[in-house]
């Protein structure tokens, strides 16, 4: 079969520029075939090639004590003590998600969890971080059903708890969803695997899954903005099978401990091509493959399919020869394909050959390591508008408009969905606040969250990246752990525009003061850019995963809240209206600036916190909804009813920052003070707990029941 | 009491079986679908929750059709003990040892979550350990837990007294109500709820604790 002629349209239809093109000329010296313009295509686009955002990227603090291994591998590497390590990882399906929700989720959940394994881990916990447009719209509600049953599809079979997240709606997603999907896994730390291969002459084994023309040229596909062609693109989204790729993990675990493994890294974007040439540069070393081994499960492939081939559950292995019968056994165990599909060599080159004909023969290092890099022009944002005056509001009433939107209100019809007790060490399932996985055989926890608020981010990228991380560790702080680590999931519009280019900018100089000043450091990550359709753009959204470590259970903050407990709050409070939730769901306002971060203080309060844990019943950050969202939740886990002390609009919903909300006994709350006065922390006492009804001053109420059933059912009224 | 564990490619509630079988005193192996034989002196065999063959065709149906299960349902037959949870209940009715099938929930979609269950008789070693009537908090966690037989088997899972746990709220359409039912011999169950997941304070609660410790309790003295 003989192969397209190389045209301007092919080449722009390939994603590249004429620009990219030249380039392509000069390092190839010819013209390239059309699998090597395949090849180019799959490792230059922003996708794979972080072309637009590397250099930003780089800024990012990404070491400390505690970082075993930082970005540049599968996923990122933590030290928690006593020899364990935890990995993990956060990576979008946003494109593939919006063309075909169900598998578009559902192999996003796919590929972050063979990120995890493929460096030697067990997935231990799953989060996912969801942005959807505004509930009328005619998309979100196919989206909604469609990616929730494709998380819980995939991540139910394999059988990784779902220890928390995120769902969000707004106008400004009505075009392109957002699926973040996180996991984390569990290894010893002197048995991590990496990419780089080593040795010449080694086999290079292809494992797992068969390939098919599913996901070819997805990765460019990720890489453009949408019109209203997309439906013309439902067949670039890989279809998932959690089953194999649960075999595909107990034999990889397996096969790691037989010693056969020299250095492995799965197939996910662009497949074959980035997966293979990942491993010989790592290696300082070229690859050959005979595509004529690769198993396939159509017929009549081309090499240019196989390259680019996206189909799923696959993974490349460099292997000890000696230990082939071996590894070979596991798979079979597993029934599971296993063929060795080519060999490293010791030229610089990729070189793909099939049924004796040569179809690339391309520099490796050169095509790893000279993709394009852009410093795109980027404009600061400019500065808020200072905000209106907002008027007072009862209390109640803002309350009720908070928890009828699906934005506050409770996920339950989300979370049910998903298998969050699988593994049965779940100390705490996905509710408020962050979720909780025992490790298990040990006394240690591990505490999840992930957070950002994209208002803010927008009005401020640089205060909105801050609160993003601030917001995550006082998460992490509200349940007793030790904030250890951070991976960024950077959702943002086309980088080709200034001011979106300067929202991606600003967001990172705010996330990496953040992670310094907090010692989160960033140790993994994924860029998602061209989120936009027709020309509208997402709101900024740098979604932060972060993990803490809980040493022991006992030091585990508790949820229990009783009648006659006290409620207290750490940190002050000014009432910061500008874009806040009540502000943007009861006034229909987008206004204002982000609130301020203070770094110090969010270090100081969240150490306060962790330090006095042994007096504190139960306890949550106050975030978006500000002191009477917060109040109301806390309360309605246990149960009970609260009186908050102040009917004060913006002393109720403000939303400043670097506070939490304290529920604790009588006694308590006396030696939380004096701590408190001791350590210079601010701390107030703003009502307390009672038994079935909500006040906030001394007229606006409503019965906790009432509360509850607006509060339980509207995320289902809204989508379901 | 020595306790089999079967597992299949897709299980992953496995360990978790293992693991509350231990934590009531028993010896545990674990044994592969693959496998021709159990191993020598089991008491009782465990089939665990997952998604045993991906819960193609249907669930528990290619599972049903492996080397195991046919030494399973000679195990049985023989008057051996055995406990399907969830996905293992599916594979208990696809072999035939228990009566009925599981369908797709009645709202067509996953649900995991905590749900009380009703202790309907005391009469097993499985369930001694409750008094008939007591209620219990168990999580559920399935696609396919909608429990349909036809009427007259209802009727005889009644009139035998078989029916084991029945859901207070049924959250998947269950006829009936069942959550759980016991063979004609009373020595296997099969349930959609999982009681591993609460047999421990630090997870899911310790409802299931008394279900272990009952069999063990036979099971040990047997």
């Amino acid at each position: 079969m003989s192969e397209p002629e190389i045209t301007p349209e092919l080449i722009a239809s390939h994603g590249l520029t004429p620009d990219e093109y030249a380039r392509i000329l000069d390092i190839v010296g010819r013209e390239p075939t059309f699998t090597e313009l395949g090849i180019f295509s799959a490792m230059w686009n922003e996708h794979c090639s972080y072309k637009s955002s590397k250099k930003w990227l780089r800024t990012l603090p990404t070491t400390g004590p505690q970082v075993i291994c930082g970005p540049g591998e599968n996923a990122g590497v933590v030290d928690i003590g006593d020899g364990q390590a935890v990995i993990f990882k956060m990576e979008s399906h946003n494109h593939p998600s919006y063309i075909e929700p169900y598998q578009g989720a559902a192999t996003g959940m796919g590929g972050i969890l063979r990120d995890v394994f493929t460096m030697g881990a067990r997935p231990i916990a799953s989060m996912n971080s969801l942005s959807f447009g505004e509930p009328a719209h005619h998309k979100t509600r196919q989206l909604v059903n469609g990616v929730v049953a494709g998380i819980g599809g995939y991540g139910n079979c394999f059988g990784v708890p779902c220890a928390g997240g995120e769902v969000r709606f707004d106008p400004a997603y009505n075009g392109n969803c957002l699926v973040n999907a996180f996991a984390a896994g569990l290894a010893d730390a002197d048995k991590i695997f990496y990419s780089a291969a080593s040795g010449v002459g080694m086999p290079v084994v292809y494992l797992g899954a068969k390939t098919g023309r599913d996901g070819v040229g997805g990765a460019t596909m990720a890489s453009a903005e949408f019109d209203d062609s997309i439906e013309e693109k439902r067949p670039t989204v890989q279809v998932g099978d959690p089953f194999t790729e649960k075999r595909l993990m107990e034999a990889t675990l397996e096969l790691m401990q037989t010693g056969a493994v020299i250095s492995i890294q799965d197939m996910g974007a662009a497949g074959l091509t980035c997966s293979a040439v990942e491993m010989g540069d790592k290696g300082n070393l070229g690859v050959r493959l005979h595509l004529e081994n690769v198993p396939v499960r159509e017929d009549h492939m081309t090499a240019y399919e196989m390259m680019l081939s996206e189909s799923q559950e696959r993974m490349l292995m460099v292997l000890k020869p000696e230990l082939e019968a071996q590894a070979k056994a596991v798979f079979d165990k597993w029934d599971l394909d296993f063929a060795i599909v080519g060999e490293t060599i010791a030229e610089d080159r990729f070189h793909i050959v099939h049924n004796g004909e040569t179809k690339a023969d391309l520099p490796l290092k050169t095509l790893a390591g000279t993709a394009p890099e852009y410093d795109r022009p980027w404009v600061e944002t400019p500065p808020a508008e200072p905000l209106a005056d907002v008027p007072n509001i009862d209390p109640i009433d803002g309350l009720k408009a908070l928890i009828s939107s699906p934005n506050y209100a409770a996920k339950q019809w989300v979370y049910e969905q998903y298998d969050t007790m699988v593994m049965a060490d779940s100390a705490r399932t996905p509710n408020i606040g962050s979720g909780i996985v025992r490790i298990h055989g040990t006394d240690k926890a591990l505490a999840f969250t992930s957070d950002v608020t994209p208002r803010y981010v927008k009005a401020n990228p640089f205060e909105g990246g801050k609160q993003a991380v601030a917001e995550a560790y006082r998460n992490l702080c509200a349940v007793g752990a030790r904030p250890l680590a951070t991976t960024d999931n950077m959702n943002f519009g086309n980088p080709e525009k200034p001011e979106i280019m300067g929202q991606f900018v600003g967001a990172i100089k705010g996330i990496g003061a953040a992670v310094k000043a907090l010692d989160m450091p960033i140790v993994s990550g994924n860029v998602s850019l061209y989120n936009e359709t027709d020309g509208t753009a997402i709101l900024p959204t740098p979604t932060i995963g972060a993990v803490g470590l809980i040493t022991h259970t006992d030091e585990i903050i508790g949820t229990e809240v009783r009648e006659g407990h006290v409620a207290l709050v750490i940190g002050d409070t000014s009432g910061h209206m500008g874009q806040s939730a009540l502000l943007a769901e009861v006034f229909n306002r987008i206004e204002g600036d982000a609130p301020t971060v203070d770094l110090e203080m969010e270090a100081k309060h969240g150490a306060f916190i962790r330090d006095n844990r042994d007096m504190i019943k139960a306890c949550t950050d106050l975030s978006d909804g500000g002191l009477a969202l917060a109040a109301f939740e806390l309360a309605e886990a246990s149960g009970v009813g609260v009186w908050l002390d102040s009917d004060d609009t913006a002393m109720l919903f403000g939303e400043d920052q670097g506070r939490y909300l304290i529920a604790c006994n009588f006694d308590q709350a006396e030696a939380l003070m004096l701590a408190a006065g001791r350590a210079g922390v601010p701390i107030h006492s703003v009502g307390k707990f009672t038994s079935d009804a909500v006040w906030m001053g001394n007229t606006s109420t409503a019965s906790l029941a009432e509360l509850s059933e607006i509060y339980s059912s509207s995320f289902a009224s809204a989508v379901a | 009491m020595h306790a089999a564990v079967v597992v299949f490619p897709g299980s992953n509630c496995d360990r978790d079986l293992a693991v509350a079988f231990e934590q009531a005193g028993a010896r545990v192996s674990m044994v592969w679908h693959k496998d021709t034989k159990l191993p020598d002196g089991v008491d009782i065999v465990g089939v665990p929750g997952g998604f045993s063959f991906g819960d193609y065709l249907r669930c528990g149906a290619i599972a049903a059709n492996s080397p195991i299960c046919r030494e399973i349902v000679s195990h049985t037959d023989k008057g051996g003990f055995a406990i399907g949870i969830c996905n293992g209940f599916q594979v208990l009715t696809e072999t035939g040892i228990l009566p009925g099938a599981l369908l797709r929930n009645a709202g067509l979609k996953y649900i995991c979550k905590t749900v009380g269950l009703k202790v309907e008789t005391s009469q097993s070693a499985f369930t001694n350990g409750y008094n008939a009537g007591d209620v219990i908090d168990i999580p559920i966690a399935h696609h396919d837990g909608n429990y349909f037989a036809e009427d007259d088997v209802i009727s005889q899972l009644k009139s035998e007294d078989r029916i084991a746990f029945t859901y207070t709220d049924t959250p998947n359409g269950a006829k009936a109500d069942i959550a759980g039912i016991l063979s004609s011999n009373r020595r296997v169950l099969g349930m959609m709820p999982h009681p591993e997941r609460s047999a421990d304070a630090g997870h899911g609660g310790t409802d299931g604790v008394a279900l272990f410790r009952a069999l063990s309790g036979a099971l040990s003295l047997a």
